[in-house]
């Protein structure tokens, strides 16, 4: 199996067939994660750059093990450390890093766009791990990953994905991916949190929290980003909690094997409450797990052929 | 080669390993994928039939340690690895359809010692048709074929594919 593009910008620009092909092979990598010995010679001798401008455990410690898992050399760079602190732009610091010829560089921002702009100056390939409210394509990856995993099957799948939808890179990513795969999506928030003409994308729009559990398979919450709460999205925490908090009274009418998602960080108590979050259908850390796997199948199919050899 | 001669070579590889291993004790097979699965699963068949036995059967996929990753053209499609036992201090039985360079073999080699220490590691081959470039010689042969490099040998088994036999083709396509 080969991948259209040399990067991995965002859900939007892969097929049905790619998506499913990733996930795939995904599956196949999670055996060697439980091996004694975890490592595979697959991708020795080659470089993999981790820039990360924006704060980040999972992903990047995630995009790091599965680096290191393959055999590659990881190389993290966070903003702080970089030259950036020192004035030099955004394309400098890629074209330099470009010259030490790295064989993947793996791109964080809180500008949207900022992967795809270095992808486009750049001849090696180019992961989005994130960038601005825009997309996070290995998160809705391992996302579905984790899904089809419970389910067997993701066509037909009612979903539900709850919160800042007008700030989340990762509900956009997922909203992509799912209609490509078939799935059915509501979004659910206050309305200052969805965005006017939401819609047009194909998804569903919901303000009752109770209402779209009670109809879906599976609900993804999103974090309420804090740095966010002077904007004025909704009145106080409390307020919020009161009506978006995923507690097990929302969950009473919802169906039994109901899947309970977040990409994390979690805010207790906020979005997600802390025996929910640790119920039994919550799939939290089988998504953390899966982050692995996932992003090694993405690192093994964009260096495993030769279209990469050409550079 | 056709369905009998396969049958029978496979019966004979079976017997050949219990003689050499004296029986069954500590001995396991593992097949690389694809058609040295089906290879294990008749001498696992053959083996527990003779012996009244059951005995450990592991799949291996060894794309992850290929030497060609980088110069192939597509990149090759990975499946599951599943060995359910573990291999320290057995004698394993490694099986595969044909035996060629020898380089999947290295690799298969590679791969296995990742999961533990074998007490040994054996080779079974349905067709052994040379040119080696690594040294490596199987242990149990279900035939020698001889033919030049540009030849395909093409295996048919009937778990894989819709009957049992080996066709030898030449460079041109022609049988």
């Amino acid at each position: 199996m080969n991948l259209v593009s040399k990067d991995i910008l965002g859900t939007e620009q892969l097929t049905r067939e790619e998506i499913e092909g990733i996930l795939d092979t995904a599956v196949s990598f999670k055996e060697v994660s439980t091996r004694q010995i975890k490592k595979v010679p697959t991708l020795r001798g080659r470089t993999i750059i981790n820039l990360f401008f924006e704060a980040s455990t999972r992903t990047r410690t995630s995009f790091e093990i599965a680096g290191k898992r393959l055999s590659a050399d990881v190389i993290n760079i966070s903003a702080s450390t970089s030259s950036t602190v020192k004035g030099e732009s955004l394309l400098d610091t890629a074209y330099n890093l470009e010259a030490m010829n790295p064989d993947l560089l793996i791109v964080r921002h809180s500008i949207s766009g900022v992967p795809h702009m270095i992808a486009s100056h750049i001849k090696c390939p180019v992961i989005n791990a994130g960038d601005g409210a825009h997309e996070h394509p290995t998160q809705a990856l391992l996302d579905l990953l984790t899904i089809r995993e419970h389910t067997k099957q993701l066509a037909g799948l009612k979903v539900a994905i709850v919160g800042d939808i007008a700030h989340s890179r990762v509900a956009r990513s997922n909203i992509h991916a799912m209609l490509k795969c078939g799935m059915d999506v509501t979004v659910v928030g206050p309305p200052t949190m969805i965005p006017v003409g939401m819609e047009c994308l194909g998804v569903r729009i919901l303000h009752d929290l109770e209402e779209a559990v009670s109809q879906v398979d599976v609900v993804m919450m999103l974090r309420i980003q804090l740095e966010r709460q002077n904007e004025g999205l909704f009145p106080s925490f409390r307020e919020y909690s009161n009506q978006f908090c995923l507690t097990v009274d929302k969950l009473k009418h919802s169906p039994k094997n109901i899947l309970i998602m977040h990409p994390g960080p979690v805010n207790r108590g906020i979005e997600i409450a802390l025996d929910v979050m640790e119920g039994p259908h919550s799939v939290i850390l089988d998504q953390v797990n899966n982050g692995v796997a996932l992003r090694m199948a993405l690192m093994y199919l964009l260096l495993g052929g030769s279209s990469e050899t050409d550079h | 080669m056709n369905g009998e001669e396969m049958n029978r070579a496979i019966s004979r590889i079976a017997h050949e390993i219990l003689e050499k291993n004296k029986g069954t004790r500590d001995l396991a097979l593992v097949g690389i994928r694809t058609r040295g699965v089906v290879l294990a699963n008749r001498l696992k068949e053959k083996i527990e039939t003779i012996e009244k036995t059951t005995i450990e059967m592991g799949v291996l996929d060894i794309t992850l340690y290929r030497d060609d990753l980088a110069t192939s053209k597509d990149t090759p499609i990975l499946r599951d690895t599943d060995i359910p036992f573990a291999i320290d201090g057995k004698k394993v039985v490694l099986c595969d359809d044909v035996l060629f360079t020898g380089r999947t073999i290295r690799a298969a080699i590679d791969a296995l010692v990742d999961f533990g220490r074998p007490a040994q590691v054996q080779l079974a081959v349905l067709i052994d048709r040379g040119h080696r470039e690594l040294p490596f010689r199987p242990d149990y042969v279900g035939k020698n074929i001889p033919t030049s490099k540009d030849m395909r040998v093409k295996v048919h088994m009937s778990e894989e594919d819709d009957s049992d036999q080996v066709i030898v083709v030449d460079g041109k396509g022609q049988s």
